[in-house]
Order: C-alpha cells, then structure tokens, then sequence
C-alpha cells in the first residue's frame, strides 16, 4: 500500500454516519474514497456545497458545478447549495464536524503551518484558517518526512494558520494526538515499529502505553 | 433597474476604481464584461475577489492585461501571475482569509462596521489589528468593506432584475451585490418576471442598478 493510501484508509476510519466533513486539496481528497459501505457522510466544498460527489465522467460535467480548487465535480442526491457567508458560516459555526487539511509543518504541541513559504510559495490561506480555527476536530493527512527532513517539529519555523492546535495527524508512519498539549503517538503503520517513528521524528513524542498498529487492510 | 449594453455598462467604471467581481475560481465571474475592461483598458483598478483565477480566466485576464493596481483576495496559489507581480512589487495583494474577506463584505453592504471572527488569532493575520475579548474569548476585529462597483454574475435576472444563482456560481455573487455604490449584473439568463419564483429570488430587484443586455 502507498503512502497516500495509508493515510487516507486511517483518516476514513474517523468519519462517523451524518458527519459533515471538509477535505482539503491533496491527500486529504483521497479519504472520500474509502468511506466505509452503508455510512453517509456530507462533504462540503467551501465554495458553496454539500454533498460533493466524484470527478464527473467524461462530458458529462456542469460548468457551474465546481470543487474548491474549480475542478468539475458532480453533486449527489440530497445535495445543496449556498453563497460563501453560509459556507464560511458553517465552518466557523461549530456545525462543521471535521475538517482534513495537508500541512508543511506541524510542532510538537499540534500547532499547524501550512499556507506559506515566506519568499517562495505565497498561494494565500484561502479557507484553510477558517477551517483550523473553527472546524470542531482538524485532522492532518501528511507525509511523515519532505526530503528525508520530519515535518513534525519541534516549533513551527513557517507562519503558522492558526493558533488552536489540530486534533490528530495520520502519516503513512503514524497516528499521533495531543493529550495535554504533548505530541503523543497512538498507533503505527503496518510494518513500522515505534522507534522507526520516534527516529523519524523531529519533535519530542510521547509514546502512549498501549501502541496499537493501525486497523487497515 | 436599467438595461445597458455590455459597452455603456463597463464604460461606466473609470480608471482607479475599486470594482468588487463575484466568482470562485472563475466560476460565477461575469467573464463579458472582464473581457470588456481588458478591451476598454480600465486600469489601477482595486480587485475585490475571491482569488485572482489563473492565467486566461476570469480575473486573471485582468491580472495578465496589469490593470490590476491591488487586489483584496483569499487566494492566489493557482495564478503564478499574480504571485510573481506581488513579489516584484508590481502589484499590491492583500491576502484575507477567505471566510473574513466575505463578512468584511457582507458586513460593507449590511450598514455595519466591521466583524469580530477568531480566525488568524495568533497569526500574522492579526498584525494591526485590534484584539477583542468577548466571554474570555480573543477575537479580531475586522472592518468592513466596500467598492465603487460590484460586478455579479447570475443565472437568471427577471426584466425588473431579480437575481437567482446556479450550483457553485453563487459564492461571492450575493454578497458583492449588496456592498458596492453601483450594482451592475450579468445573468447568464433573462427571462420573464415571475419566472423566478419570490421564495427563489436570492438578489432582490432594488439593489440591482443596471442588467447587462445580451449579447
């Protein structure tokens, strides 16, 4: 299984029936495939709907149909649709269950960086601040590592998104909380052993009593 | 409401003007009359927007032509054009996070001052600005915005110019509309009044100035 895979099987594994749940670009897009059989989750696009479907088939696209990054999407039974207030509404709001973002960086107390590289990426934070602060439960889907260097640091050195710490971030390595403001790791990856994460890490990692190794097949 | 040609409505705008455009990555933007400011050469326009689209669409063409003297948007990451005239001081970006940027509007076209909203608490977003706590809760205070025009694009306008949306083409579109001095739409559709029914009417006819005739 690749690393993408791995984290998107595990992040599904968190969503509950009736959830409404936002994705971020990237990784956390992919854990709209493995919703599990039987459970209806509402995913929102900030640009102004609920109830996201798949990428279209061919030519059979509406122009006025589109993801948050303008893609074509299609629309599933039950969805609706609703200018930015009410999208922004919803995810300020406390009605917004979980949001999955990407990071570029996230420090040993869950604090998130992942809008800037100060100088080089300046893509602007579009909704992802409002997702971090005000989203009940932020989930990051991440690599572990960006050329061979740990994402999960000691402190943050980008600007950070937002000042409330993420709730759990899933690796292809690891599954790690923040119990008391402390980076702990909960579980592991198939195959990976405690000390291959603790070696892979930059930031100090509490080690839970009861490691478990992730439930994916 | 008055009918104007797609030429005599962009006329309209002079130079320099502050110009609110709806859309969400082009999708909701009314492209006509982006493509008639390109052609009129409208410049040192202030772009209030979502994002600046890409290269070739929607308010990237307007990036592309640099009529674009600042831009008040939430993203720019699909539009290297636009980062790399911010970068070279070309071209003045303000980024806002995107649920701020559209209370900032709604509350410019809502009589009220501005928003308290804990997004960008603890972040460089709160450089400048006043921090408010509510309930031991810390919030930023930001001001409202308007703009000389707002450029909206709806699916449908009835003859009075009663304004409907379609799908993710709403986004900005109702919020813009309320928040400018002149109110100029362009409707994907015209039709008949009474075809949109009043519970569907979302941009009531009144804050409408002038409807773009078709081409």
């Amino acid at each position: 299984m690749d690393a993408q895979t791995v984290i998107a099987k595990r992040i599904a594994l968190e969503l509950r029936d009736g959830m409404l749940v936002n994705l971020g670009i990237g990784i956390p897009t992919l854990v709209a495939n493995f919703v599990p059989a039987g459970m209806r989750v509402f995913f929102q696009s900030e640009n102004g709907l609920i109830g996201t479907g798949t990428v279209p088939e061919e030519g059979m696209h509406h122009r006025l149909l589109t993801d948050a990054g303008g893609r074509p999407v299609t629309a599933l039974p039950g969805a609706c649709t609703f200018d930015s207030a009410m999208s922004f509404g919803l995810i300020r709001g406390g009605h917004l269950d979980m949001t999955v973002l990407g990071a570029l960086q996230v420090d040993g107390a869950g604090h998130l960086a992942n809008w800037m590289i100060p100088g080089k990426m300046v893509p602007g934070m579009g909704g992802a601040m409002d997702l971090a602060s005000g989203a009940k439960r932020v989930v990051i889907a991440m690599q572990h590592t960006a050329k061979g260097k740990s994402k999960i640091v000691e402190a943050c050195s980008l600007p950070l998104t937002s000042a409330r710490p993420v709730d759990l971030v899933v690796t292809e390595l690891a599954v790690i909380a923040f119990p008391g403001g402390r980076a702990t790791l909960l579980e592991t990856a198939p195959g990976v052993t405690a000390e291959q994460v603790l070696a892979a890490t930059e930031a100090e990692l509490a080690v839970s009593d009861g490691v478990k190794p992730m439930s994916i097949r | 409401m008055q009918g104007v040609s797609l030429e005599q409505a962009v006329a309209m705008i002079p130079d320099g003007a502050s110009v609110m455009i709806g859309g969400f990555m082009g999708v909701g933007t009314p492209e006509r009359m982006v493509d008639e400011l390109v052609r009129q050469e409208k410049r040192g326009l202030t772009v209030i927007a979502n994002d600046t689209a890409m290269p070739g669409v929607g308010i990237g063409k307007l990036v592309t032509a640099r009529l674009v003297a600042k831009a008040i948007v939430s993203h720019i990451g699909l539009n290297p054009e636009t980062q790399q005239r911010m970068l070279a001081g070309e071209m003045d970006v303000e980024l806002v996070p995107q649920g701020t940027l559209i209370e900032r509007i709604r509350a410019g076209g809502h009589g009220l001052g501005g928003v308290l909203t804990p997004t960008g608490v603890g972040t460089v977003v709160e450089k400048g600005k006043q921090k408010i706590a509510v309930n031991g809760k810390d919030y930023l205070l930001e001001t409202a915005l308007r703009a000389d025009f707002a450029l909206v694009n709806a699916f449908l306008a009835d003859y009075l110019g009663n304004l409907a949306y379609a799908l993710t083409a709403r986004n900005f579109n109702p919020m813009i509309a309320m928040a400018a001095d002149t109110v100029i739409a362009d409707a994907d559709n015209i039709v008949p009044v009474g075809v949109i029914a009043p519970d569907h009417v979302v941009t009531p006819a009144p804050i409408v100035d002038y409807l773009v005739a078709q081409g």
